[in-house]
C-alpha cells in the first residue's frame, strides 16, 4: 500500500502550480469572467502545449495515456486558481463521453482534435427538469430516412457557446427507463441547434441553455449501440465527478490559505485575529474539511483508474463529502475575512461562488448521499 | 499510488484471519457498539492479551530485542483491521501498549528496554497514565504533583485523576513537577512508578455510565528510586509528548475499524426497527443519517492510510496525521447519537429490562462516548494544536 503522489505527480503539480500562478492570475479571470468565451485562444494554446488538454487520453490520439490519480494533481490546481474556460466541459465531459462511448473513427477524429487544442466539446445531458436520473432525458432522437431527428431543450449546458461538438444525451425510446438512452454527435452549426449563454453566478463558469429544433443528422452521429449509453454515460459522469471533487478540493485549500495567512496579519483589539481561539477553532474545522475531503477524492480517483466495484460509490462518497466541505470552507473564508471578504475586490467570493456552482453540478450531497445509501443496501 | 497489498502481505491477512478464526475464546459475546475493556472483564481481557502475545499478534511494530517483531506499520494495520473485523476482543494493557511501552523504547536506557516493554505486552503488567490532576487538565504543564530528591530516591507527593486502569495497574507513566523554579514546562520529570509502593492510594471514580472504570490516585510520600526516571530530569514534557503523534496513529486505524463495525452494528439495528410504522432505514432522513456516518468512517480510513504511507515513506506526519482524532470523535459521537435516535423511547431502557434494545448496550456505549472529545486532549485543545503548529498561526 502506498497512498500518496509519486515523484512524477509531484512533479507534474508544480509544473501545474508555477504555470498556473503565471497564466492563470486573478486579473486573467476577473477578465474572462467579463466575456462570454471564457478563455483567450492563447491560454488554450498553452495548455495544449502542456500536454494537459490529452493528459487522460490514449498515446494514439496524441495523448498522453495517464490516469484519473494524474489528472487529481492538475485538477487541484486548477482550482486553486479558480480557472476559467471550457477545460471541464471539453476534456471531462464531451471528449471522456467520445473515449468511452464513441466508434473508433468518432475517437481519432475528436480526442486528437481535443488534445491538440484544435476542438473544443461538451456534454448537453441535463433539462429544465433539473433531474440526474435516466427519466429526466426526454429530449428525443427519432429514426428518420437512415439518420436521427433532435429536438428538445437542454439546460445547465457548460460551454455549449463555445464547443465544436456536442454529445447530446438523447431518448431513441420513449418512456423513462435507463433502456432507451442514447448518445448523439452534434458538429456545430448544426441547423436546428440554438445555443443561448446564461448569466451566471458564477462567472468563470458558462453555462448554456441549447434547444434542438427538427435537427437532422446522419445515421453515423449516434455514439455506442443505440438505447444502451446510460451505463456508459453513468460512467463518464462519475470520472467527471471524480475531476471535479479534486478541484473543489485545490479550491477549498486555497481558501484556506487564504485565510490563515490574513488572521496572521490582520490586527483587532491589539493583536492578529488567529491569536483568538474563535478564530483558530474555525480555521481548525477548516483543515479537517479539507483534509478530508482529499482523502475521499484520492480514494475515488484510485478506485475508478483501478475499474474498482467501489468506484461508483466512492464517487458519490466524494462528491457528497466535497461539496459540504468547500460550500462550508468558502463561507467561513468569507466570515474570518470580514468585510474585505463580502467585496468584489477580494478573490474569496470567487471560490465562494466556484463552490455553490460545483455543489450542482452531477447533483449535491443530499442526492448523493441517498446514491452512497442505496450502493450500501440501506 | 495503490492501496492494493502486496503479496507477502495478503499472506500475513490471511494468516491473522485464520488464527483469529480458531483462536477466539468461546466465551466471547461481541456486540454492535464499539469495544472497550469494560469492568467484570478484566481478568478474561488479560488472558486474551496473554494469548496474543504466545502467538506473537501485539507489539508488532517493536523492536524484538523488546518483545516486538520488528515489522512495518502495514503488518500493524493489517492486524488492526482484521482484530476489528473478526469483533475480537480489545486489548487490555491498552494505554501501555499504546503509550507506555514505545515511550520506554524510544527514550529508555537499555535496562530500562530490557525489563519493561516486553511485560507490556504479555500484560503481565498493566500500566496507567498519572498525567491529568484536579487543577492541571488541558493545561497539563501546569501540573503541581511534586518530586523531591532524598538520596537515591525522589519522594512524591499529590494527586492525579481520571486515572483509567489505576485500580488494576501494576505501573503509572508519572509526570511530576522536580523544579518548580523554570517555566512550567522545563520542571517535569517522567517517572515509572510501581502502584505498589507504600503511599499510593487508588480511589475509584463512578463515571457517567454507573461503573468506575477511572480513579483517583494519592501520593505520599512514595518514595521512587532514581532509576526510575525516564529519559532525563527535568525532560519529561518531551517524553511524554514524543509519542503522542506514533500513539495516535497505531490506536487510529484499531479505532477507524471499531467505528466500522460498530457502524455496521448501527445499521443492524436499524432494518430492526421501526419509526412511526417504517423500517428505520426506509425513512428518508435517516437514510441521509446513516450514509454520511458511513461516508465519514469510510474517510477516516483513507485519512490514516496517507498517514501511514507518509510513515512508511520515512517523511514527517502531515496534517492528516493530526486530523484523525477530531474527525474520529465527531462520527463516533454522531454514530451514538443516531443509535439513540433509531432506538427512540427504547434508548432509556438499560441492562437489566426485559426490553432493553440488545440488551441496553448502546445506551451504555452512547454515555461512554461523552467521554471521546475529554480524553486524549480535549477537542478544543486539539484545535488549538491544529491551528498553532500546522496553520502556523500565532500563540496567545
Amino acid at each position: 500500500m502506498d497512498f500518496g503522489f509519486s515523484q512524477e505527480q509531484e512533479l507534474l503539480r508544480s509544473t501545474a502550480r508555477k504555470f498556473l500562478e503565471n497564466e492563470c492570475t486573478s486579473g486573467f479571470v476577473r477578465a474572462r469572467m467579463e466575456e462570454p468565451a471564457g478563455v483567450t485562444d492563447d491560454f488554450w494554446a498553452k495548455l495544449a502545449e502542456q500536454g494537459w488538454l490529452g493528459l487522460v487520453y490514449a498515446e494514439e490520439f496524441g495523448g498522453s495515456g495517464l490516469g484519473f490519480v494524474d489528472l487529481t494533481v492538475l485538477m487541484e490546481e486548477m482550482g486553486r486558481v479558480v480557472m476559467p474556460g471550457p477545460f471541464f466541459s471539453t476534456v471531462l465531459l464531451g471528449g471522456l463521453a467520445i473515449r468511452e462511448a464513441g466508434s473508433a473513427a468518432q475517437r481519432k477524429e475528436w480526442l486528437t482534435k481535443i488534445g491538440a487544442g484544435q476542438a473544443k466539446a461538451t456534454l448537453a445531458w441535463t433539462e429544465p427538469s433539473a433531474r440526474w436520473d435516466a427519466a429526466g432525458v426526454t429530449c428525443t432522437a427519432k429514426e428518420n430516412k437512415g439518420g436521427f431527428v433532435l429536438n428538445g431543450t437542454k439546460l445547465f449546458v457548460p460551454d455549449a457557446h463555445l464547443a465544436d461538438v456536442i454529445v447530446m444525451v438523447a431518448r431513441t425510446n420513449e418512456g423513462k427507463a435507463e433502456d432507451g438512452v442514447s448518445l448523439i454527435l452534434v458538429p456545430k452549426d448544426t441547423r436546428g441547434v440554438t445555443v443561448k449563454l446564461l448569466p451566471t453566478m458564477d462567472q468563470t463558469r458558462k453555462l448554456c441553455e441549447v434547444t434542438f429544433q427538427d435537427a437532422s443528422l446522419p445515421a453515423d452521429a449516434l455514439m455506442g449501440a443505440k438505447g444502451k449509453a446510460w451505463p456508459t454515460l453513468t460512467r463518464v459522469v462519475e470520472r467527471a465527478t471524480v475531476a471535479l471533487c479534486a478541484e473543489m478540493c485545490g479550491g477549498a485549500q486555497r481558501v484556506l490559505d487564504m485565510t490563515t495567512d490574513y488572521a496572521k496579519i490582520r490586527i483587532a483589539f491589539g493583536k492578529p485575529i488567529g491569536t483568538y481561539q474563535g478564530v483558530k477553532h474555525r480555521a481548525a474545522d477548516m483543515l479537517v474539511d479539507v483534509e478530508n475531503a482529499k482523502s475521499l477524492t484520492y480514494y475515488a480517483a484510485w478506485a475508478v483508474d483501478e475499474n474498482s466495484p467501489e468506484a461508483p460509490l466512492a464517487a458519490s462518497m466524494a462528491k457528497a463529502y466535497v461539496t459540504d466541505a468547500y460550500r462550508k470552507v468558502a463561507g467561513a473564508g468569507i466570515q474570518l475575512h470580514g468585510g474585505i471578504g463580502f467585496t468584489w475586490e477580494h478573490d474569496l467570493h470567487l471560490y465562494f461562488k466556484r463552490a455553490k456552482s460545483s455543489e450542482f453540478t452531477f447533483g449535491d450531497s443530499t442526492y448523493h448521499r441517498e446514491r452512497v445509501a442505496q450502493l450500501i443496501n440501506l | 499510488m495503490d492501496l492494493s497489498l502486496t503479496p507477502d502481505q495478503e499472506a500475513f491477512r490471511a494468516t491473522v484471519r485464520s488464527w483469529l478464526k480458531s483462536n477466539m475464546p468461546r466465551e466471547w459475546k461481541p456486540t454492535g457498539s464499539s469495544e472497550i475493556p469494560r469492568a467484570g472483564q478484566y481478568e478474561f481481557l488479560r488472558r486474551w492479551q496473554r494469548t496474543l502475545f504466545d502467538a506473537g499478534y501485539i507489539g508488532l511494530t517493536w523492536p524484538k530485542d523488546y518483545g516486538g517483531r520488528g515489522l512495518t506499520f502495514m503488518e500493524e494495520l493489517i492486524l488492526q483491521q482484521e482484530m476489528a473485523l473478526a469483533k475480537a476482543p480489545p486489548i487490555l494493557n491498552v494505554l501501555g501498549v499504546g503509550m507506555g511501552g514505545p515511550t520506554i523504547i524510544a527514550w529508555g536506557n537499555e535496562e530500562q528496554k530490557k525489563r519493561y516493554p516486553a511485560k507490556i505486552l504479555s500484560c503481565e503488567e498493566i500500566w496507567c497514565q498519572g498525567y491529568s490532576e484536579p487543577n492541571s487538565g488541558s493545561d497539563l504543564a501546569s501540573l503541581q504533583t511534586r518530586a523531591v530528591k532524598d538520596g537515591e530516591h525522589w519522594v512524591i507527593n499529590g494527586q492525579k485523576v481520571w486515572t483509567s486502569f489505576a485500580h488494576v495497574a501494576d505501573y503509572m507513566m508519572l509526570l511530576a513537577r522536580t523544579d518548580p523554579s523554570v517555566p512550567k514546562h522545563k520542571g517535569i520529570t517522567y517517572f515509572l512508578l510501581d502502584m505498589k509502593l507504600p503511599g499510593v492510594t487508588v480511589k475509584p471514580l463512578r463515571q457517567i455510565t454507573g461503573e468506575a472504570e477511572f480513579n483517583e490516585v494519592f501520593f505520599d510520600n512514595v518514595r521512587v528510586h532514581e532509576s526510575q526516571v525516564l529519559g532525563g530530569v527535568n525532560n519529561g514534557w518531551a517524553v511524554g509528548l514524543t509519542t503522542l503523534m506514533y500513539e495516535r496513529l497505531t490506536l487510529g486505524f484499531g479505532l477507524q475499524m471499531r467505528l466500522r463495525i460498530a457502524l455496521d452494528g448501527l445499521v443492524e439495528l436499524a432494518k430492526g426497527m421501526e419509526k412511526s410504522g417504517r423500517v428505520v432505514t426506509k425513512d428518508p432522513v435517516m437514510r441521509q443519517k446513516l450514509a454520511q456516518l458511513w461516508i465519514d468512517t469510510e474517510c477516516l480510513k483513507y485519512t490514516g492510510a496517507r498517514a501511514i504511507t507518509k510513515l512508511l515513506r520515512g517523511e514527517m506526519p502531515g496534517p492528516e496525521a493530526s486530523t484523525g482524532k477530531m474527525a474520529w470523535v465527531d462520527t463516533h459521537q454522531r454514530l451514538q447519537e443516531i443509535a439513540m435516535e433509531i432506538e427512540g423511547p427504547y434508548s432509556q431502557l438499560v441492562k437489566g429490562s426485559d426490553w432493553a434494545v440488545e440488551g441496553g448496550v448502546w445506551p451504555h456505549s452512547f454515555l461512554r462516548s461523552r467521554a471521546n472529545s475529554i480524553e486524549g486532549g480535549t477537542t478544543e485543545i486539539q484545535k488549538n494544536i491544529i491551528a498553532e503548529r500546522l496553520l502556523g498561526l500565532p500563540k496567545d
